[in-house]
């Protein structure tokens, strides 16, 4: 680090802190260290988590066949913690503390707490993984009662979710001292307020989990003699669908921020971004019910207001997100001179970038493969069609793998140079990364949506049947989806093994980043040579924006289509009522 | 910039570009029409999943299966009794690790009050290849009203994963004119 830390009063007290050579911002060298930290560990489970992921679409491949049946279901249950629980929630507390300390210009709150949480959660998901790996808590990330784990499994969530509660009250302690000290002017900024709806989630979130995990706890103990099967789900789903809409938050809040890094992007409207981010407080945590749509126990009229989020009113954030991101980025290209017919700011934007690529392609994947099929997966009569096939995993890779860790990586490749002060190492083959990661898990997704939409059981060591009682064949069609499924799976693999390698190497050996090298560590952006430009745009009044029009009316043909064609298919059924 | 306070100090009262609103306008109607498909589905569709529910103990489903196995049996496939009950009668089909079980053998065209439940963990009635898919709870009796449309042979495959013989469980219906 070529600029010494010095000591001053950030944030009212004395504190250690860096001046960051690009933005001038205050760096609070103690959340410099806990974002290291957080995806440090982040990005080693991301690695360990990814290579189960492997194991299990090699697995479902059906002429690769890898695993034993144990060892599927074993391996299946630590995919899903791994990559869904510790990965993403260790990167959202770096993304915390990011957008609060750091965009803020504050010091963190109360720096030993975030240790303290961090090593609750490290403590928590490496007792899940050894738990697991021991072979008695084969009952997959759900462990539905009266499925029965070692009680350690659920031990280890439980203090996995204490830990990141105690990040979440850190975050919003930065957010009080930063207020009270005034180091920022106004309103927060948009990114933090995407954090900051990420946070309010996630306490709803981990609090439900506890909610439900702690007498589960007991239940495996033997202190409590029943768990009742629908409100475990009830309430189970409270956390394991509502830490996916954190997610939701995180990544959004990252799609404005990218743009805004490396363009000088700005929301068409912080009215409305900001609007569409309160939707999701208010109604994204009523999707416990998409998992719950073919339950017996629950009425129809709990069902259908519950998952459409009443009346789709989160949906509708996302989709003015969907309007608004890509808005913000063609008003700033437009800006910077690009303006010649309806795509030229898109060609011309920094494909070679992989933070810029990696926000984009996750931010359009999240949308068509993603949003789509989950409204329609969500849709109270259709799901009868889907629900337990491997349609439900392709639609969750799509929002998560093509979604949400695509759009970590991309900020990965900003944290790097930013908060680790280190050069991106082999440039070149960073620039293929999101491409092969991004195409991989859009490959994952598709190929499981059509599986499932065939009848292909998720979860399901199988699906030949050789040693059922009674024989079964899926159509023909199904073996090859599962085996293009298990293609895609390893180039996701290869995309995920190049970021963890490349990000690795970056950290450990990439030249130091000061303020000679800063602007090029974020990586190719043609647009600078207008940064004089950059001034006064991205109002949607002053700007006419043909291809972000475009790209919406696409995708709103294409939700219209693909909805319909599942109730043509859904009213072939067999009737039922 | 997004990773800056607003510009305007009183961002909430700038005007909402033209553009904007008309897609926040249309994506509220589609939502608002999304919703009320579901509910015009319910009262004009015919395929809706049954409310009738009750509270039952898996010992007690057990019996009445086997009573209704008993009086409708009509022959044996791969040791398995095939019950084929008059049209329109209530029919039963328990789960438990690893079967579904009776066989059930019923008419095109006939409707039958199905009655699921299960007798140990949750599992996942999967109806193949009609693709219809009900999950089965331990002490809730569900009661589906069934209208099969097409004839031939239909597998029932579990899809809750529910312990190491998971892939195994496979029943059968059978559908006869």
């Amino acid at each position: 680090m070529s600029v010494a830390a010095e000591t001053g009063v950030i944030g009212g007290i004395a504190a250690k802190f860096r001046t960051c050579p690009a933005t001038g911002l205050k760096i609070d060298l103690a959340a410099e260290k806990l974002i290291k930290a957080n995806a440090v560990v982040a990005i080693v489970f991301l690695a360990v988590g990814g290579v189960f992921g492997l194991l299990v679409a090699l697995t479902r491949w059906p002429s690769v066949h890898l695993l034993s049946s144990d060892m599927f279901y074993l391996v299946l249950t630590a995919h899903g913690l791994d990559v869904l629980l510790v990965w993403i929630i260790f990167f959202e507390m770096a993304v915390l503390y990011f957008a609060s300390a750091i965009i803020l210009n504050c010091r963190l709150a109360a720096p030993r707490v975030a240790w303290l949480a961090f090593i609750l959660m490290l403590v928590g998901a490496v007792l899940a993984n050894v738990t697991v790996l021991q072979g008695e808590s084969s009952v997959m990330f759900t462990s539905y009662v009266p499925l029965k784990a070692s009680p350690n499994f659920y031990l280890s969530l439980i203090l996995f979710a204490v830990g990141a509660l105690l990040g979440c009250f850190v975050f919003l302690g930065t957010l009080v001292i930063a207020k009270d000290e005034k180091t920022y002017e106004g309103s927060i900024p948009l990114v933090t307020f995407g954090a900051l709806t990420a946070c309010i989630i996630a306490i709803f979130t981990l609090a439900s989990g506890a909610v439900i995990l702690i007498p589960t706890w007991l239940w495996s103990l033997g202190y409590i003699s029943h768990i009742d099967t629908v409100m475990y789900k009830l309430v189970w789903w409270a956390m394991g669908h509502s830490s996916q809409q954190i997610n939701m938050a995180a990544q959004v809040a990252i799609w404005y921020a990218i743009p805004a890094i490396l363009m000088g992007a700005k929301p068409l409207s912080e009215k409305v971004s900001r609007l569409a981010f309160l939707m999701y407080i208010f109604f994204l945590q009523l999707a416990s019910a998409h998992h719950m749509l073919v339950e017996p126990g629950l009425s129809s009229e709990w069902k259908v207001f519950n998952t459409s989020y009443a009346i789709y009113l989160a949906v509708l954030g996302s989709m003015i997100h969907g309007f608004s991101i890509p808005g913000a980025v063609e008003a700033a290209q437009r800006a910077n001179g690009y303006t010649k017919g309806y795509f030229e700011w898109l060609r011309r934007a920094p494909w070679g970038n992989p933070a810029f690529a990696g926000m984009f392609l996750s931010l359009v994947m999240f949308g068509f493969l993603g949003g789509i099929s989950g409204v329609v997966l969500g849709t109270e009569q259709i799901n009868i069609m889907l629900h337990n096939t491997i349609y439900v995993p392709g639609h969750f890779h799509a929002t998560v793998v093509a979604g949400t860790s695509l759009a970590f990586m991309a900020l990965t490749f900003l944290v790097v140079p930013l908060i680790f002060q280190r050069e991106i190492i082999w440039p070149r083959l960073a620039k293929w990364q999101p491409y092969l990661f991004g195409l991989g898990a859009a490959g994952i997704s598709l190929f499981m949506m059509g599986a499932g939409t065939l009848g292909v059981a998720r979860r399901h060591w199988d699906i030949t049947f050789s040693d059922a009682t009674l024989s079964f064949e899926y159509p023909p069609l199904a073996i090859l989806m599962l085996s293009l499924n298990g293609l895609s799976g390893i180039m996701a693999a290869i995309g995920g093994g190049l970021f963890v390698v490349i990000i690795v190497a970056s950290v450990l050996f990439g030249k130091k980043v000061d303020a000679s090298n800063i602007v090029e560590a974020l990586g190719p952006m043609p647009q600078k040579r207008v940064s004089e430009a950059v001034h006064k745009h991205g109002s949607a009044s002053n700007f006419h924006l043909p291809g972000t029009y475009t790209l919406v009316a696409i995708f709103f043909l294409a939700f219209v289509v693909y909805y319909f064609v599942n109730w043509k298919y859904l009213s072939e059924l067999w009737q039922l009522g | 910039m997004a990773i800056t306070s607003p510009e305007n100090r009183i961002w909430w009262a700038e005007k909402v570009g033209r553009a904007e609103l008309i897609w926040i306008t249309i994506a509220f109607l589609w939502g608002v029409f999304m919703f009320a498909m579901m509910v015009w589905w319910h009262l004009e569709g015919n395929q809706n999943l049954s409310n009738e529910v009750y509270r039952i103990v898996p010992e007690v489903f057990e019996e009445k299966t086997e009573a209704f196995t008993e009086k409708y049996t009509v022959r044996e496939e791969s040791g398995i009794p095939v019950a084929k009950p008059e049209p329109g009668v209530d029919v039963y089909m328990l789960s438990r690790l690893w079967e579904w079980w009776p066989i059930l053998e019923l008419k095109k065209g006939q409707t039958y009050r199905l009655h699921l439940s299960s007798m140990d963990w949750q599992h996942g009635f999967s109806l193949q290849p009609v693709n219809i898919n009900i999950q089965v709870h331990p002490g809730l009796e569900h009661v589906v009203t069934l209208t099969p449309t097409q004839t031939g042979e239909f597998s029932v495959v579990c899809n809750e994963y529910c312990g190491v013989g998971h892939h195994t469980m496979v029943g059968r219906i059978h559908v006869v004119d």
